[in-house]
């Protein structure tokens, strides 16, 4: 069976590109040429040696032997959050804007939660010259505010989305109707493996640079190419995309991903996609979705502004439908705990995003020969606020 | 030897059921026969500004000589929409608007209208109810076509089709500035009903005038002779940006404009009334 995206652009029965018309152009653009152009020497050239030389990759993988002691079992760390701007979100934005550069667009929009994607988009759009608007959930702006001024300092726009829950879902319905706006000239550089068709598979091989490293620093530490199990966290699902990416067809890993219940499952204050949803279409593909019986998407929740997003990329959802997969769940308090206990284990701050795979880790067996590799998919520095807080510092 | 090349297509869509339209006494195409100028399509969101004015919306537009009439399904996302109907799309969830509200609203509403009604609005909450029980309930209650921007045709061919046909439905496609000649023809062959023509590069939202690229884009659209006639469509919002697309197109859909004279103090069947003598005038 094969995991990946059909020609139609779907994943089983998710994915697909249901757009509005004025989206099409684009869109066909893109998947058109999106294949040709990331396997062109000229690009190649351009994204690995500035994810080599500006990045910072390859990112470390890290045998955490104290965390190790504690779970009595193998633990390693792929250490994205030391990637430059903080996250693995920077692998896709390089890859995009190069994408974009090439089809002749000198207008960047994009959409965030944390703030980590808008970041990684600013970011580069100063390192290519290019105009950058990010559109952020007027929420998210006031409880990230450490990335909208570094957004802001990068040269970008940052433009607080004040409809509907003002977070991640709001975010992306801004940037798509700026791009219906400005259909010629602007390219959207979406986050996640969300989003129509191709954008899931896009972005899910500019992360695949995850997995792939994780590869061969697993034989160099370990003497084996693959762990027992991978676990990520999982929102939109991209950085869980890119380390579970190399693995999908050898059936022996496990893939784990952890989604954000908030409060609980049991509650309403959840971004439990998987766990909770049902299928529906949202933001153009079709997936598992947090909606009510009328198909009204309901609000996300979750303390961690990166996650809080009420559908979850086309590919895991095929992952979990198929069972090739695992989704399971920790809630805002266990994420708190999982903070705290990497920080005084290993001395590293993980993201609240990331702290869920950590979170993760309480809820599997692990045995004392398995290898489980966790994907701290970013640092905590953004999240200092809401730590100072929990601790009553 | 000007036919040819449609012809294979013509035939092709003949054997696939997608040329000869299986859509019989069908109001929208009956509209079109009769009435080749000017028609004047009024979209409104249900449930706004009251949960309970969808009838009275509906049958105010009908006395004052509105052609046909859009009534909008709120969705939670609407990301095709600009900040006017997402406002009364929102108010419209807030007051307990539903799918299955609208259809006990327009229950027997064929006893007192007999112009064209359309349903939009999103996929979703038409996926949720079930597509073939949507689809027969608009039958039953006498709707004549839906217009669903996130349901591209290709998707439409494949899944869709049957389903909307066996109840009598037309699906409306769009075009935009940005729809290439291939593209436009594609549109018009699967197209039954009438085409809907998206004015610029924009959500939707009231202008006050239409410009120069505009007017291009309409004047190629009308030159390419298509088999569908066409309503223009977004930005069209008083008597001048009306009569101007009615030169291009068989009529003009009023959307937002329309919305946003219902909020505020007053009677709603004045409001009504006087909206629709100010776009009526100068046509």
């Amino acid at each position: 069976m094969s995991y990946q995206v059909n020609e139609k652009g779907y994943y089983g029965e998710f994915g697909g590109a249901y757009i509005p018309e004025m989206m099409r152009p684009n869109i066909e653009e893109l998947r058109t040429n999106y294949m040709r152009i990331i396997n062109s020497y000229n690009f190649r050239q351009d994204y690995i040696s500035l994810l080599k030389n500006y990045v910072g990759r390859p990112s470390p993988l890290y045998y955490a032997k104290r965390m190790s002691e504690h779970y009595q079992s193998h633990i390693y760390l792929k250490r994205e959050d030391c990637n430059h701007t903080g996250s693995h979100k920077i692998n896709n934005t390089i890859g995009q804007i190069l994408l974009a550069k090439e089809l002749g667009k000198t207008r960047i929009i994009a959409e965030t939660g944390a703030g980590q994607h808008g970041l990684a988009t600013a970011t580069v759009c100063a390192l290519m010259g290019m105009k950058c608007i990010v559109y952020m959930g007027a929420i998210d702006v006031e409880r990230q505010a450490p990335n909208v001024k570094k957004m802001r300092m990068l040269g970008a726009e940052v433009v607080p989305v004040e409809s509907g829950s003002k977070t991640l879902k709001d975010a992306t319905n801004g940037a798509m109707r700026d791009w219906i706006n400005n259909p010629v000239d602007t390219f959207y550089i979406i986050g996640s493996t969300m989003g129509p068709h191709p954008y899931p598979d896009m972005v899910a091989r500019f992360q695949s640079v995850i997995s792939e490293e994780i590869r061969w620093q697993l034989d160099e530490q370990a003497g084996r190419e693959k762990p027992t199990r991978v676990v990520a966290c999982v929102g939109g699902g991209s950085n869980a995309a890119g380390a579970f990416y190399h693995f999908i067809d050898d059936e022996d890993v496990e893939l784990i991903g952890v989604e954000a219940a908030g409060k609980g499952v049991d509650t309403h204050e959840t971004a439990a996609t998987i766990t909770k949803g049902t299928v529906g279409v949202l933001h153009s593909f079709r997936s598992y979705v947090l909606q009510d019986e009328d198909g009204q998407i309901n609000e996300a929740y979750s303390i961690s502004a990166g996650l809080d997003y009420p559908g979850i990329g086309p590919m895991h959802a095929n992952l979990h439908k198929t069972d090739r997969a695992k989704y399971i769940w920790a809630t805002d308090e266990e994420v708190l705990k999982a903070v705290m206990l990497l920080t005084q284990k290993e001395g590293i701050i993980p993201a609240l995003e990331s702290a869920h795979a950590l979170a993760g880790l309480e809820k599997i067996s692990l045995k004392p020969e398995d290898i489980t590799v966790v994907n701290i998919s970013g640092r905590g520095d953004k999240d200092m606020e809401t730590y100072l807080n929990y601790l009553g510092y | 030897m000007k036919y040819l090349p449609s012809l294979s297509l013509t035939l092709r869509g003949r054997f696939r059921g997608g040329f000869t339209s299986k859509i019989m006494n069908n109001r929208i195409n009956k509209l079109f026969q009769e009435k080749k100028e000017g028609i004047l399509s009024v979209y409104f969101t249900a449930g706004y500004p009251e949960l309970n004015d969808t009838r009275t919306i509906i049958e105010e537009l009908v006395k004052n000589g509105v052609d046909l009439i859009e009534i909008g399904m709120p969705f939670s996302d609407p990301v095709a929409d600009g900040p006017v109907i997402q406002q009364s799309s929102l108010v419209a969830l807030q007051n307990g608007m539903s799918v299955k509200k609208l259809f006990e609203q327009l229950h027997n509403i064929r006893q007192s209208v007999d112009i064209p009604l359309i349903l939009m609005g999103y996929l979703n909450p038409v996926i949720q109810y079930g597509v073939e029980a949507f689809c027969q309930k608009c039958n039953e209650i006498g709707i004549d076509g839906l217009i669903i921007p996130d349901l591209p045709p290709s998707v439409y061919e494949e899944d869709y089709k049957a389903i909307f046909e066996a109840s009598n439905l037309h699906n409306i496609f769009l075009i935009t500035p940005q729809t290439d000649d291939e593209r436009l023809r594609e549109i018009d062959e699967k197209s039954t009903g009438f085409i809907y023509m998206v004015s610029s590069n924009a959500t939707t939202g009231a202008k006050t005038s239409v410009n120069q690229f505009q007017k291009e884009y309409f004047g190629r659209i009308r030159s390419k002779n298509l088999k569908n006639p066409r309503l223009i469509g977004f930005g069209i919002s008083n008597a001048e940006t009306f009569a101007e697309a009615c030169q291009f197109a068989s009529g003009a859909i009023i959307g937002s404009a329309f919305v946003k004279c219902l909020e505020g103090d007053g009677k709603l069947v004045q409001k009504i009334s006087g909206f629709i003598h100010s776009i009526a005038t100068k046509s």
